[in-house]
């Protein structure tokens, strides 16, 4: 029993050893958790669907150096973010900041909601102005 | 009948929507430096590391910066068309040796021809960053007066160079006179 636990033990820890970067890139850990949100935020252009902290293509490893060298020189996170947009554009983050160009994928949903919460309030509305007298068969009829 | 007008108009603005964006490769990024002032730069010369090459050799004229490296297999499909450019075509080319190695950079010159006015070496992809570079090969062109004017992502060839070169070219070229 105590051995299934070692192993358990080992196989757990073993994950961090597959971690992109080697160690711990701060020792400050406020600086370390700074770091890992902003690298978590970020997106790898070379392989689009992971972030520079899941990527270990050599672009997210640059990235990743110039946010610890920017983290470093006590750069606010708004800064940083704005270093890796002026170069990449918005798409760079998995979030990307409300203006002219991203408008439309912030309000898509809402408005997506609203117009078919519309659609669906009129058609119940509809329903319920129906005789109840008809079967199912004569509504798939009408369908 | 009109109950069905409304659904069909909707498809019907939704099929061209769809074809677009199918169609459209998702990994081409637009350049957010696109008609604004191309990033500066120096670096040491790949060929000559003593001196420094930058965006201060070709101020006032128009160029292409092509971003290449050993590495990289589209960069050697558009090497030909590259040096067939540099002898052919009036405009200088300078390279961005992007994340290499200096002799296989220099070998790779050696043995396939050398189309760059001059190349910088770039071998830890800080300048890469600063111009956005996120995939060879890529070629920006540059006005006279420092504005990208188009950045294209993948090999050049003949069919790119006339499409979407050539008329920028001209209308940049024409502008000025």
């Amino acid at each position: 029993m105590k051995r299934g636990w070692l192993a358990l033990f080992v196989v757990v820890t073993a994950v961090s050893a597959y971690a992109i970067d080697a160690g711990n890139a701060f020792d400050d850990p406020q600086m370390q958790a700074r770091y890992e949100k902003i690298t978590s935020e970020v997106r790898c252009l070379v392989c689009q669907n992971q972030t520079i902290k899941d990527s270990n293509a050599f672009l997210a490893d640059d990235l990743r150096r110039e946010i610890r060298r920017m983290l470093t020189e006590g750069k606010t996170d708004a800064e940083i973010y704005d270093f890796l947009v002026v170069r990449y554009g918005d798409f760079v983050l998995y979030r990307p900041r409300m203006s002219g160009k991203t408008l439309v994928l912030w309000i898509a949903p809402f408005l997506l909601i609203v117009v078919g919460g519309l659609v669906a309030f009129k058609v119940v509305r509809g329903r319920m102005a129906m005789p109840i007298d008809d079967d199912s068969d004569s509504n798939q009829a009408a369908g | 009948m009109s109950r069905y007008l409304i659904p069909l108009l909707l498809v019907a603005i939704m099929i061209p929507v769809f074809i677009i964006g199918l169609n459209r490769d998702p990994s081409e990024l637009p350049s957010p430096f696109l008609n604004k002032p191309a990033p500066e730069f120096e670096l040491p010369r790949l060929k000559d590391p003593s001196r420094t090459v930058g965006s201060a050799d070709y101020a006032g004229q128009m160029v292409l910066v092509n971003i290449w490296a050993t590495w990289c297999a589209g960069c050697r499909q558009e090497h030909a068309y590259l040096l067939k450019l540099a002898s052919e075509a009036d405009i200088p080319i300078y390279g961005l040796n992007w994340r290499d190695q200096r002799s296989k950079a220099l070998a790779w010159l050696s043995e396939l021809g050398d189309p760059y006015v001059a190349s910088g070496f770039d071998e830890d992809g800080r300048v890469g960053i600063d111009w956005g570079v996120y995939g060879a090969p890529e070629t920006f062109l540059i006005s006279a007066d420092g504005i990208v004017l188009y950045k294209h992502l993948s090999p050049l060839s003949e069919m790119v160079w006339q499409r979407d070169f050539e008329p920028r070219i001209l209308a940049a070229k024409g502008s000025m006179e």
